[in-house]
Protein backbone atom coordinates (compact mmCIF):
# COMPACT_ATOMS: atom_id res chain seq x y z
CA UNK A 1 0.00 0.00 0.00
CA UNK A 2 1.11 3.52 -0.90
CA UNK A 3 0.72 6.22 1.90
CA UNK A 4 1.29 9.87 0.97
CA UNK A 5 2.68 11.96 3.12
CA UNK A 6 1.64 15.85 2.91
CA UNK A 7 4.74 18.45 3.54
CA UNK A 8 3.51 21.91 4.08
CA UNK A 9 6.01 24.80 4.53
CA UNK A 10 6.09 24.22 8.62
CA UNK A 11 5.39 20.19 8.91
CA UNK A 12 7.80 18.69 11.00
CA UNK A 13 6.32 15.45 11.69
CA UNK A 14 6.56 14.46 8.14
CA UNK A 15 9.63 12.68 8.40
CA UNK A 16 8.51 11.00 11.19
CA UNK A 17 5.35 9.69 9.34
CA UNK A 18 7.41 8.58 5.99
CA UNK A 19 9.95 6.31 8.87
CA UNK A 20 7.00 4.96 10.66
CA UNK A 21 4.84 4.03 6.76
CA UNK A 22 8.63 2.60 5.79
CA UNK A 23 10.29 1.14 8.40
CA UNK A 24 7.50 0.32 10.74
CA UNK A 25 4.52 -0.83 8.23
CA UNK A 26 7.07 -1.79 5.27
CA UNK A 27 4.90 0.27 3.21
CA UNK A 28 5.26 2.48 0.42
CA UNK A 29 6.15 6.61 1.52
CA UNK A 30 6.01 9.49 -0.61
CA UNK A 31 6.06 13.05 -0.07
CA UNK A 32 3.11 15.21 -1.42
CA UNK A 33 4.14 18.80 -1.54
CA UNK A 34 1.24 20.73 -0.70
CA UNK A 35 1.92 23.08 -3.77
CA UNK A 36 0.67 20.16 -5.88
CA UNK A 37 -2.39 18.22 -6.74
CA UNK A 38 -1.09 15.23 -7.50
CA UNK A 39 -1.26 12.56 -4.55
CA UNK A 40 0.64 10.11 -6.40
CA UNK A 41 -1.70 7.46 -5.87
CA UNK A 42 -1.54 7.23 -2.64
CA UNK A 43 -4.28 4.48 -1.03
CA UNK A 44 -3.74 6.40 2.06
CA UNK A 45 -3.14 10.50 2.75
CA UNK A 46 -1.69 11.18 6.17
CA UNK A 47 -1.33 14.96 7.29
CA UNK A 48 1.64 15.34 9.89
CA UNK A 49 1.92 17.05 12.69
CA UNK A 50 4.18 20.38 12.59
CA UNK A 51 2.85 23.97 12.29
CA UNK A 52 1.93 24.58 8.79
CA UNK A 53 1.94 28.12 7.45
CA UNK A 54 3.68 28.85 10.98
CA UNK A 55 -0.01 28.60 12.28
CA UNK A 56 -0.68 31.89 10.85
CA UNK A 57 -4.27 33.60 11.37
CA UNK A 58 -5.30 29.89 13.00
CA UNK A 59 -3.86 26.56 13.33
CA UNK A 60 -4.22 25.43 10.42
CA UNK A 61 -6.53 28.02 8.66
CA UNK A 62 -4.02 28.95 5.75
CA UNK A 63 -2.65 25.20 4.91
CA UNK A 64 -6.68 24.49 4.56
CA UNK A 65 -6.26 26.63 0.91
CA UNK A 66 -3.44 25.02 0.04
CA UNK A 67 -4.01 23.10 -3.61
CA UNK A 68 -2.98 19.62 -2.43
CA UNK A 69 -6.20 20.52 0.37
CA UNK A 70 -8.83 20.26 -2.99
CA UNK A 71 -7.37 17.20 -3.57
CA UNK A 72 -7.48 15.76 -0.55
CA UNK A 73 -11.02 16.97 -0.04
CA UNK A 74 -12.16 14.52 -3.14
CA UNK A 75 -9.87 12.57 -2.33
CA UNK A 76 -11.77 11.89 0.81
CA UNK A 77 -15.35 12.31 -0.77
CA UNK A 78 -14.84 9.45 -2.79
CA UNK A 79 -13.90 7.16 0.15
CA UNK A 80 -10.19 7.58 0.26
CA UNK A 81 -8.51 7.34 3.85
CA UNK A 82 -7.25 10.43 5.59
CA UNK A 83 -5.55 11.11 8.63
CA UNK A 84 -4.78 13.58 10.05
CA UNK A 85 -2.22 13.89 13.24
CA UNK A 86 -1.87 17.02 15.68
CA UNK A 87 -1.56 19.54 13.14
CA UNK A 88 -3.28 17.48 10.43
CA UNK A 89 -6.19 17.15 12.72
CA UNK A 90 -6.31 20.95 13.07
CA UNK A 91 -6.02 21.16 9.22
CA UNK A 92 -9.20 19.00 8.59
CA UNK A 93 -11.13 20.60 10.97
CA UNK A 94 -10.81 23.72 9.10
CA UNK A 95 -11.53 22.70 5.84
CA UNK A 96 -14.66 21.06 7.37
CA UNK A 97 -14.06 17.43 6.79
CA UNK A 98 -14.43 17.11 10.34
CA UNK A 99 -16.48 18.76 12.64
CA UNK A 100 -15.95 21.02 15.11
CA UNK A 101 -12.69 23.27 15.98
CA UNK A 102 -9.74 23.83 18.76
CA UNK A 103 -9.12 26.02 21.25
CA UNK A 104 -6.23 27.05 23.26
CA UNK A 105 -4.99 24.30 25.76
CA UNK A 106 -6.73 25.12 28.87
CA UNK A 107 -3.67 26.40 31.13
CA UNK A 108 -2.34 28.15 28.06
CA UNK A 109 0.74 25.86 27.55
CA UNK A 110 2.87 24.31 25.26
CA UNK A 111 2.30 20.10 26.61
CA UNK A 112 4.61 17.57 25.19
CA UNK A 113 4.54 14.33 27.09
CA UNK A 114 3.24 10.60 26.86
CA UNK A 115 -0.81 10.43 27.42
CA UNK A 116 -2.95 7.24 27.47
CA UNK A 117 -5.96 6.98 25.00
CA UNK A 118 -8.68 4.79 25.55
CA UNK A 119 -10.51 2.92 22.26
CA UNK A 120 -13.78 4.05 22.00
CA UNK A 121 -14.61 2.28 19.42
CA UNK A 122 -12.68 -0.45 17.38
CA UNK A 123 -14.60 -1.02 14.78
CA UNK A 124 -13.05 1.83 12.29
CA UNK A 125 -10.52 1.97 9.45
CA UNK A 126 -8.18 3.56 12.67
CA UNK A 127 -8.71 1.06 15.15
CA UNK A 128 -9.61 -2.18 13.88
CA UNK A 129 -6.00 -3.59 15.50
CA UNK A 130 -7.09 -2.55 19.03
CA UNK A 131 -9.05 -4.06 21.44
CA UNK A 132 -12.66 -2.27 22.30
CA UNK A 133 -11.58 -0.16 25.37
CA UNK A 134 -7.75 -0.69 25.09
CA UNK A 135 -5.65 1.83 26.59
CA UNK A 136 -2.75 3.52 24.21
CA UNK A 137 0.09 5.40 25.67
CA UNK A 138 1.11 7.46 22.48
CA UNK A 139 2.59 10.80 23.23
CA UNK A 140 1.13 14.53 22.76
CA UNK A 141 2.82 17.95 21.66
CA UNK A 142 0.42 20.59 21.33
CA UNK A 143 -0.63 24.30 22.12
CA UNK A 144 -4.39 23.90 20.74
CA UNK A 145 -5.25 20.58 20.90
CA UNK A 146 -8.51 21.68 22.95
CA UNK A 147 -11.19 20.23 21.02
CA UNK A 148 -14.75 21.98 21.13
CA UNK A 149 -18.02 21.25 19.44
CA UNK A 150 -21.64 22.44 19.81
CA UNK A 151 -24.02 20.58 22.07
CA UNK A 152 -25.34 19.23 19.07
CA UNK A 153 -22.56 18.07 17.09
CA UNK A 154 -21.00 16.30 20.14
CA UNK A 155 -24.63 14.56 20.37
CA UNK A 156 -24.35 13.58 16.89
CA UNK A 157 -20.34 12.56 16.65
CA UNK A 158 -21.17 10.54 20.15
CA UNK A 159 -24.22 8.63 19.11
CA UNK A 160 -22.90 8.00 15.89
CA UNK A 161 -19.22 6.30 17.22
CA UNK A 162 -17.59 9.12 15.77
CA UNK A 163 -15.40 9.42 18.74
CA UNK A 164 -12.37 6.96 18.54
CA UNK A 165 -10.04 7.56 21.13
CA UNK A 166 -10.85 9.73 24.55
CA UNK A 167 -7.67 10.83 27.31
CA UNK A 168 -7.69 8.50 30.32
CA UNK A 169 -6.07 7.26 33.10
CA UNK A 170 -3.64 4.78 32.63
CA UNK A 171 -6.41 2.10 33.94
CA UNK A 172 -8.21 3.27 30.99
CA UNK A 173 -10.85 5.34 33.43
CA UNK A 174 -12.19 8.71 31.64
CA UNK A 175 -11.31 11.35 34.46
CA UNK A 176 -10.73 15.47 34.14
CA UNK A 177 -7.41 14.68 35.44
CA UNK A 178 -6.71 12.95 32.71
CA UNK A 179 -7.56 15.19 30.42
CA UNK A 180 -4.21 17.08 29.38
CA UNK A 181 -6.07 19.96 27.04
CA UNK A 182 -9.50 20.85 28.38
CA UNK A 183 -10.85 18.88 25.43
CA UNK A 184 -14.68 18.19 25.41
CA UNK A 185 -15.63 14.89 26.72
CA UNK A 186 -11.79 14.21 26.67
CA UNK A 187 -11.63 13.53 22.82
CA UNK A 188 -8.53 12.79 21.65
CA UNK A 189 -9.30 11.82 18.10
CA UNK A 190 -12.92 11.83 15.88
CA UNK A 191 -13.58 10.29 12.18
CA UNK A 192 -16.61 11.85 10.26
CA UNK A 193 -19.45 9.89 9.62
CA UNK A 194 -18.60 7.90 6.77
CA UNK A 195 -15.16 6.52 8.53
CA UNK A 196 -12.92 7.29 6.20
CA UNK A 197 -11.36 10.21 7.88
CA UNK A 198 -9.30 10.35 11.06
CA UNK A 199 -7.78 13.48 13.19
CA UNK A 200 -6.43 12.86 16.31
CA UNK A 201 -4.33 14.94 18.74
CA UNK A 202 -1.62 12.19 20.21
CA UNK A 203 1.07 11.32 17.28
CA UNK A 204 1.14 7.52 16.80
CA UNK A 205 3.92 7.88 14.55
CA UNK A 206 6.31 8.63 17.36
CA UNK A 207 4.90 5.65 19.41
CA UNK A 208 6.22 2.98 16.85
CA UNK A 209 9.71 2.34 17.71
CA UNK A 210 11.32 0.51 21.47
CA UNK A 211 13.57 3.43 21.41
CA UNK A 212 11.10 6.28 21.82
CA UNK A 213 9.28 4.57 24.53
CA UNK A 214 6.09 2.77 23.42
CA UNK A 215 4.99 0.87 20.69
CA UNK A 216 1.36 1.74 20.91
CA UNK A 217 1.23 3.77 17.82
CA UNK A 218 2.01 0.75 15.41
CA UNK A 219 -2.19 -0.51 16.57
CA UNK A 220 -3.49 2.98 15.07
CA UNK A 221 -1.22 2.85 11.85
CA UNK A 222 -1.45 -1.27 11.41
CA UNK A 223 -5.84 -0.28 11.69
CA UNK A 224 -5.59 2.03 8.67
CA UNK A 225 -3.06 -0.29 6.89
CA UNK A 226 -6.00 -3.39 7.35
CA UNK A 227 -8.55 -0.93 6.04
CA UNK A 228 -6.52 -0.27 3.01
CA UNK A 229 -5.70 -3.90 2.13
CA UNK A 230 -9.07 -4.80 2.94
CA UNK A 231 -10.48 -2.28 0.69
CA UNK A 232 -8.12 -3.48 -2.08
CA UNK A 233 -9.10 -7.50 -1.80
CA UNK A 234 -12.95 -6.28 -1.41
CA UNK A 235 -12.72 -4.44 -4.43
CA UNK A 236 -10.72 -7.29 -6.54
CA UNK A 237 -13.51 -9.86 -5.38
CA UNK A 238 -15.74 -7.56 -6.91
CA UNK A 239 -14.53 -6.91 -9.71
CA UNK A 240 -13.28 -11.14 -10.72
CA UNK A 241 -17.06 -11.47 -9.89
CA UNK A 242 -18.14 -9.01 -11.98
CA UNK A 243 -15.60 -10.42 -15.29
CA UNK A 244 -17.23 -13.69 -14.15
CA UNK A 245 -21.10 -13.28 -14.28
CA UNK B 1 -10.36 52.61 2.35
CA UNK B 2 -9.83 51.08 5.33
CA UNK B 3 -11.61 48.13 6.66
CA UNK B 4 -11.06 47.35 10.73
CA UNK B 5 -12.15 43.30 11.26
CA UNK B 6 -13.05 42.70 14.30
CA UNK B 7 -12.90 38.50 15.41
CA UNK B 8 -13.44 37.35 18.66
CA UNK B 9 -14.55 34.27 20.58
CA UNK B 10 -18.40 32.93 20.62
CA UNK B 11 -20.28 34.06 23.69
CA UNK B 12 -20.69 30.18 23.89
CA UNK B 13 -16.65 29.23 23.76
CA UNK B 14 -14.76 29.68 27.05
CA UNK B 15 -11.75 32.28 26.41
CA UNK B 16 -9.01 30.62 28.77
CA UNK B 17 -7.08 33.15 27.52
CA UNK B 18 -9.64 35.93 28.01
CA UNK B 19 -9.79 34.56 31.92
CA UNK B 20 -6.48 34.50 32.60
CA UNK B 21 -5.80 37.82 31.55
CA UNK B 22 -9.59 39.53 33.95
CA UNK B 23 -7.30 36.97 37.11
CA UNK B 24 -4.15 39.04 36.15
CA UNK B 25 -6.27 42.39 36.13
CA UNK B 26 -7.99 41.83 39.36
CA UNK B 27 -4.67 40.87 41.07
CA UNK B 28 -3.47 44.49 40.47
CA UNK B 29 -6.48 45.68 41.77
CA UNK B 30 -8.86 46.74 39.04
CA UNK B 31 -12.13 45.41 40.80
CA UNK B 32 -14.13 46.66 38.54
CA UNK B 33 -13.57 44.63 35.48
CA UNK B 34 -15.82 41.06 35.77
CA UNK B 35 -14.91 40.10 32.38
CA UNK B 36 -12.33 39.84 29.25
CA UNK B 37 -12.63 38.47 25.93
CA UNK B 38 -9.54 38.39 23.94
CA UNK B 39 -9.94 38.45 20.36
CA UNK B 40 -7.98 40.19 17.27
CA UNK B 41 -8.11 43.31 15.01
CA UNK B 42 -7.04 43.16 11.46
CA UNK B 43 -6.53 45.85 9.23
CA UNK B 44 -7.59 45.46 5.33
CA UNK B 45 -5.76 48.46 3.13
CA UNK B 46 -8.70 48.38 -0.24
CA UNK B 47 -8.02 49.75 -3.08
CA UNK B 48 -9.31 53.40 -3.98
CA UNK B 49 -11.20 52.16 -7.65
CA UNK B 50 -13.32 49.42 -5.30
CA UNK B 51 -17.29 51.21 -4.20
CA UNK B 52 -18.49 51.12 -0.87
CA UNK B 53 -21.16 48.23 -1.55
CA UNK B 54 -18.30 46.27 -3.31
CA UNK B 55 -16.14 46.85 0.43
CA UNK B 56 -18.98 45.35 2.58
CA UNK B 57 -19.63 42.65 0.39
CA UNK B 58 -15.72 41.51 0.03
CA UNK B 59 -15.22 42.06 3.69
CA UNK B 60 -17.97 40.46 4.60
CA UNK B 61 -16.71 37.49 2.66
CA UNK B 62 -13.06 37.51 3.44
CA UNK B 63 -14.32 37.65 7.41
CA UNK B 64 -16.83 34.95 7.31
CA UNK B 65 -14.69 32.70 4.75
CA UNK B 66 -11.17 33.44 5.76
CA UNK B 67 -10.43 35.52 9.30
CA UNK B 68 -12.82 33.57 11.61
CA UNK B 69 -14.04 29.49 12.24
CA UNK B 70 -17.48 29.64 12.53
CA UNK B 71 -17.57 27.30 14.77
CA UNK B 72 -16.08 29.07 17.79
CA UNK B 73 -15.74 32.86 16.56
CA UNK B 74 -17.75 35.67 15.21
CA UNK B 75 -16.91 39.37 13.71
CA UNK B 76 -17.82 42.34 13.26
CA UNK B 77 -16.03 45.20 11.12
CA UNK B 78 -16.24 49.10 9.85
CA UNK B 79 -14.91 50.33 6.77
CA UNK B 80 -13.04 53.93 6.91
CA UNK B 81 -12.50 56.09 4.50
Amino acid sequence: MKFGVVVFPGSNCDHDAFYAVQSVLGQEAAFLWHDSTDLAGSDVIILPGGFAYGDYLRTGAIARFSPIMRAIADFAARGGFVMGICNGFQVLLEAGLLPGAMLRNRALRFICRPVYLRVENAHTAFSNACRPGQVLEVPIAHGEGNYFADADTLEEIESAGQVVFRYCCPDGEITNDANPNGSVHNIAGIMNREGNVLGMMPHPERACDPLLGSTDGRFILQSVLNAALDRVSTTAWAVANVNRS
Amino acid sequence: MKAHVYVSLKKTVLDPQGETIRAALQGLGFKAVQAVRQGKHFELQLNSQISEAEAHSQVERIAKEVLTNPVIEEFSYRLEA
